[in-house]
């Protein structure tokens, strides 16, 4: 919260000469009934030059009161968009730097809606409250006021009526907003249902199960409209309820008045401009109760953009000293290292291996083994729990950040293409040549299919690539992890879709096209791995088998399994 | 969402960041589009007319008492003001009937905002039974070329948008009118007049009105295209956040994004530039008629004091009545100032029922042929004959593709992406007709037996697994109606996922949640592995069924996938060539033909592509 104020900072200067101009206007505005009232009173029925004279003075207040409302809120929108901007700006940027467990914890969808739909939310509230936040309380005081000079007793009788005002707003919509709260989460579930049959279509047409699925959609959409229902008739009750109120207030006024008028205490002129101020008033605290809804729901957003910005560096560049270097001079080496994303159990479990540079390194192991564990400690995703990871013997966390990461070029698992060209997609926004590009997508077998597009390298992808096949996808991101020329090449099962000519295909483009690169691959099948320099076995986390291929064959019975059933063992006796 | 509707142009009508930016391009729609879905809508509305009628009376009915509220005011303060000293019986009257007024019209507007809010949650609730209905019935090409993300948004979205029309413009609208012919009247009936301050101002602000909505509409329209266009961005990016990280390009992300944030913001600002003109000169035109009444008001009330005007003339006016006049211009002006906002909206409203209707309108799956047979006891003999097949006119993708299957054997797919080998699984499951050729079932061409009874003779199981929002249970049952949990248990068991279920902590009635973090992708498979074996069917597609099972697991299965195909004729699709030289006859797909069939030592032999490709593997 503190932190998103903080963005108004700058515009505090601005925003006081917007307010300033608003205040002038509003009170052109306000002089409009004071004249009207006056004019009923004392000069109606006496002159007409007078009431011609009082009619212009009308028209030139609410001529003043237009154009500086105007050019108020013309401040307001660019200072509100130069605020949303600059607040945007920052989270997203923010939300890139966010280290791996944070973003585990924020959640994808989560920290994607604070960028889009809080700021809005924000910006939405910072544009309105300059906008209406002077006129609604200046009109409101400032009618009160007036009221009070010309009669202080009628207007004690409307002020009270206001805390009323007050109190069913805040109370209806402190209500109302679990109540929407449980309408999102019913959509949500809508949605769900909807999005799921969207990817299961097949299997639903296949099993012939429509009428299932027929009667599981009617659940959550009556439940939704049900839960709709009953928000509605809950916020429902504020405009009536703020409408019985001030029209209580109008009633209550004349009835007084009557006693006051026959006692001389007040005149049937100051009743007329009283009504006249009471619409004013009522209109600026609908204004100001509107404002207080709006608020509550901006407030939530800005606690939560506040959180994002607020998170503190986790990923920090440590000292030799805490850190210090190693005396192994391998290229990678893993001392001891052991991890586990929720502090419970260990997902990696006491692993050392060392590599020398340009050696490969193929990991092996069952899904859930700790594969990928293993690449996101060697890329500094997370931070390990006990031990340390070495390059040039230096430990990863004492490397900072941009150097570790040009160290790397790497190809994950779920890796994601964007809407752009074939070209731009493998250059990833760094700075290399088109010639590189292509010799990169011609080891990563990309360049045939590449080529086969018309407009080849400038072929544009889908938004993450969903108009090119599975393997082409892995073979571009190759490409790209190639294209930077990388110390480290980490190929996390990024040719499982790729049938085995072709990863052979690549297999043997890799060796000879990468003398001193040093290459990490995690797969599953034997073939990727079985010409590495040292083959890692993994089990729930830790090292089963280490060595090369014709030793684990040996050695390692899981790792013969495995290969066994995936080389067709039978025909190779 | 009734949210905006129900608050009266609360926090609602305020022009909100996500919704706008999702809001669909606003294209113009044709007069006579228009007139269909006006149409349309209403025939909806008719649906529920024992709701929409009293809504409609009691809308006018509370109307006319909060017009009649002024009225009685005016009353008691002349009676205030009377010069005989203050009328207290008639003031009292006056106050009791301002009373009732003001309370029965509120107590009728809530009822009214509860029938139309109730009306249209039926109308909604059922528009997205039917778009839902419509969507489980189209074809699966239908699926494969539109983004869920798009579907989604009609559902939700556009549907919202119709809901918050229909819950709040059209009672909006009907009390605009009345209010307006209603303050008219009033205002007639106290003096003619002053009306014709209005035949100035009135058609003022109808015109300023018009040519800055002519203005601000592109603007708008605009700002919302660019505002969808970031979120689509940021959400691109945001699923990209960890290679961002791993390549380090953080800052050519972030520098991105904010050319696309200066855009769209760029946009807000200019459409607001404009818009925000609009209240201050409504509010002024406004003011102007107030001030014009004034003067002549009190031009008018000076010569009826002073006795110029006859009291009978229509020119005859007291100070009550100045004082209601003016009360009742503000009345009839507002709304006047509400109609381009309201139609703004409604055209909003209609480009959106149109986005769903086209959906409800599209073409479903052909109807079943009216002599197709029902497939009963099938022996299992598949015959491809001289197929040909495009998704599109102009792509061809398979092409002359003619191969038998006979009852209880296994046909294995090989080929390199791209090939055409999930396109001959499409033709079978007949989520597609053949463009060329036919296909049989047992010597009946599929276009002749019901897809129901088709489909249920296969069973599937995909590369993508899917599973729902549910118990385990219910996932592994879905495959055959009213089966027993020892049923499912055996399938769990043969799949070799049983223990693994029984270990957590809620066994079989675990929940799958949508993220599905409680469970791997290979766990995931194996549970549709256990789906198919509980479906018993003559027929078995198996498309990449074990891609995510590990080795060693998939060993341990291999016996159960083999009990699963054992007499079933099978259609197998693997890049593991363990699996597939087992297969009875092995047929190799290239660029849509079949380059060589038979068994996997004939093929060997023959030294074509599959021997290639099979002893790729040993390079």
């Amino acid at each position: 919260m503190k932190t998103v104020i903080g963005y108004l900072r700058e515009f505090y200067g601005k925003m006081a000469l917007g307010f300033g101009i608003k205040f002038i206007g509003t009170i052109a505005e306000l002089m409009l009934p004071f004249i009207l009232s006056h004019v009923l009173a004392n000069v109606i029925g006496k002159d007409v030059e007078e009431i011609i004279f009082w009619g212009a003075l009308m028209i030139v207040c609410s001529l003043i009161a237009c154009v500086f409302n105007v050019s108020a809120n013309r401040m307001a929108c660019k200072i509100s968009r130069d605020f949303a901007e600059n607040l945007r700006r920052d989270l997203f940027k923010k939300t890139l730097y966010l280290s791996a467990s944070q973003t585990d914890k924020f959640t994808i969808p989560s920290l994607e809606s604070r960028i889009t739909t809080d700021t809005y939310n924000i910006h939405g509230f910072v544009n309105m409250m300059q906008r209406m936040g002077v006129r609604a309380p200046i009109m409101l005081i400032g009618g009160i006021s007036i009221t009070l000079f010309m009669d202080a007793y009628l207007s004690l009788v409307m002020i009270a009526v206001l805390p009323l005002i007050f109190a069913t707003v805040f109370f209806i919509s402190k209500k109302g907003v679990p109540l929407y709260d449980k309408v999102q989460k019913c959509v949500d579930n809508m949605v769900r249902v909807v999005r799921e049959d969207y990817m299961g279509i097949r299997v639903i047409k296949a099993l012939s199960k429509s009428g299932y699925e027929h009667r599981r959609y009617d659940k959550v959409n009556r439940a939704l409209s049900a839960e709709e229902v009953h928000a509605g008739v809950i916020m429902g009750s504020v405009h009536p309820i703020m409408n019985i109120l001030m029209n209580a207030g109008t009633v209550a006024v004349i009835a007084i008045s009557s006693g006051r008028v026959q006692k001389g205490l007040s005149s049937p002129e100051t009743i007329i401009a009283f009504m006249q101020y009471f619409t004013h008033i009522s209109m600026s605290m609908m204004v100001v109760s509107r404002m207080f809804v709006m608020y509550t729901k901006s407030a939530a957003s800005a606690r939560r953009v506040g959180e994002v910005l607020d998170a503190p560096e986790e990923i920090n560049v440590m000292a030799k000293s805490v850190c210090p270097d190693s005396e192994n001079s391998a290229h990678i080496a893993f001392d001891n290292v052991t991890f586990s994303y929720k502090g419970k159990k260990n997902n990696l479990s006491n692993i050392s291996f060392a590599l020398k540079k340009g050696e490969s390194l193929g990991i092996i192991g069952a899904t859930g083994s700790g594969k990928s564990t293993l690449i996101k400690l060697l890329m500094r995703f997370y931070d390990v729990s006990d031990g340390a990871i070495y390059i040039n013997g230096e430990d990863i966390r004492t490397i900072e950040k941009a150097r570790l990461n040009a160290m790397f070029g790497s190809a994950l698992q779920q890796d994601f293409l964007y809407a752009d060209t074939i070209e731009e997609n493998i250059r990833f926004g760094r700075n290399i040549s088109h010639d590189d590009v292509v010799s990169a997508a011609r080891i990563a077998q990309a360049d045939g299919f590449i080529s086969k597009f018309s407009d080849g390298y400038n072929h544009m992808l889908s938004p993450h690539g969903t108009n090119i096949s599975g393997g082409q996808k892995q073979r571009t991101l190759i490409s790209r992890a190639l294209a930077g020329k990388p110390e480290i090449l980490v190929l996390d099962d990024s040719s499982s879709a790729l049938d085995y000519k072709t990863d052979a295909l690549l297999r043997s483009a890799l060796r000879e096209n990468l003398k001193g690169t040093t290459v990490v691959t995690v797969a599953q099948r034997v073939s990727s791995v079985k010409d590495c320099d040292l083959i890692i076995v993994l089990e729930e986390g830790e090292i089963i088998g280490m060595g090369k291929h014709d030793y684990l064959m040996e050695s390692c019975t899981p790792y013969k399994e495995i290969s066994d059933s995936q080389m067709g063992g039978a025909f190779v006796e | 969402m009734s949210k905006g509707g129900m608050f009266g142009g609360g926090p609602g009508s305020f022009p909100q960041g996500k919704g706008d930016g999702k809001r669909p391009d606003r294209k113009k729609l044709d007069k006579k589009t228009m007139k269909s879905i006006l149409w349309r809508l209403c025939g909806y509305i008719m649906n529920y007319w024992y709701l929409f009628i009293p809504a409609v009376l009691m809308t006018l009915f509370s109307n006319q008492l909060a017009l009649l509220g002024p009225k009685y005011s005016g009353i008691a303060i002349d009676a205030i003001a009377s010069p005989e000293g203050v009328n207290f019986a008639v003031v009292r009257e006056n106050i009791v009937k301002m009373i009732l007024c003001y309370v029965v019209s509120a107590v009728l507007s809530y009822i009214l905002a509860f029938l139309m809010m109730y009306t249209g949650q039926k109308i909604v609730c059922k528009m997205r039974k039917q778009l839902f209905e419509k969507l489980t019935s189209l074809p699966v090409g239908y699926f494969d070329t539109h983004p869920t993300g798009d579907i989604i948004s009609r559902i939700s979205y556009d549907i919202d948008t119709v809901n918050s029309s229909l819950s709040h413009d059209l009672v909006q609208i009907m009390t605009s009118i009345y209010t307006v012919l209603g303050s008219l009247i009033f205002m007639w009936n106290i003096s003619k007049p002053l009306i014709l301050v209005f035949v100035v101002t009135v058609p003022v602000s109808v015109f300023f009105a018009k040519y800055r909505s002519k203005k601000v509409r592109p603007l708008f329209s605009l700002r919302s295209r660019k505002l969808g266009e970031l979120n689509g961005y940021a959400e691109e990016m945001l699923s990209g956040c960890r290679s961002i990280g791993a390549y380090g390009r953080e800052d050519v992300i972030s520098g991105r994004f904010n050319d696309r944030n200066q855009d769209a913001m760029d946009a807000y600002y200019n459409a607001d530039y404009y818009g925000c003109t609009m209240g201050p000169t409504m509010g002024f035109i406004n003011n102007l008629s107030i001030s014009l009444v004034m003067m002549l008001g009190g031009i008018l009330y000076l010569y009826s004091q002073n006795g110029t005007v006859a009291t009978g003339s229509m020119f005859f006016i007291t100070l009550g009545g100045v004082a209601q006049f003016v009360q009742y211009s503000r009345k009839f002006a507002g709304p006047i100032n509400e109609f381009a906002n309201i139609i703004h909206e409604l055209q909003s409203a209609f480009s959106a029922a149109e986005r769903v209707f086209r959906v409800i309108d599209e073409e479903p799956e052909k109807e079943d042929d009216q002599n197709a047979v029902f497939l009963e006891n099938t022996r299992g003999e598949v015959c491809f004959k001289n197929v040909s097949f495009g998704y599109s006119q102009d792509k061809t993708i398979l092409e002359n593709v003619s191969f038998e299957a006979l009852a209880g054997k296994t046909i294995a797919i090989v080929g390199p992406t791209g090939a055409g080998k999930t396109t001959i699984i499409n033709l079978l499951m007949r989520f597609y007709d053949v463009t060329i050729g036919s296909i049989a079932v047992d010597n009946t061409d599929v276009r002749n037996i019901t897809r129901d009874s088709l489909r249920r003779a296969y069973t599937m199981v995909l590369q993508d697994t899917w599973l729902f929002c549910g118990s385990i249970f219910d996932n592994i049952a879905y495959g055959r109606e009213g089966a027993t949990i020892e049923e499912v248990k055996a399938a769990a068991k043969a799949a070799r996922i049983d223990s693994y279920i029984e270990s957590l902590p809620d066994g079989y009635d675990t929940i799958l949640t949508d993220d599905g973090v409680n469970i791997s992708k290979g766990q995931r498979q194996l549970i549709t592995i256990a789906r198919a074996m509980l479906a018993n069917s003559q027929m078995l597609i198996l498309d990449e069924a074990t891609s995510n099972v590990d080795s060693r697991t998939e060993i341990k299965i291999q016996e159960a996938m083999r009990e699963l195909m054992r007499g079933k004729t099978c259609f197998v699709i693997a890049h593991r060539l363990s699996t597939i030289q087992d297969a009875d006859t092995i047929m190799v797909v290239l660029d849509g033909k079949i380059a060589e069939m038979g068994s996997h030592e004939e093929l060997m032999k023959k030294g074509g592509f599959y021997s290639t490709l099979y002893n790729s593997q040993f390079e």
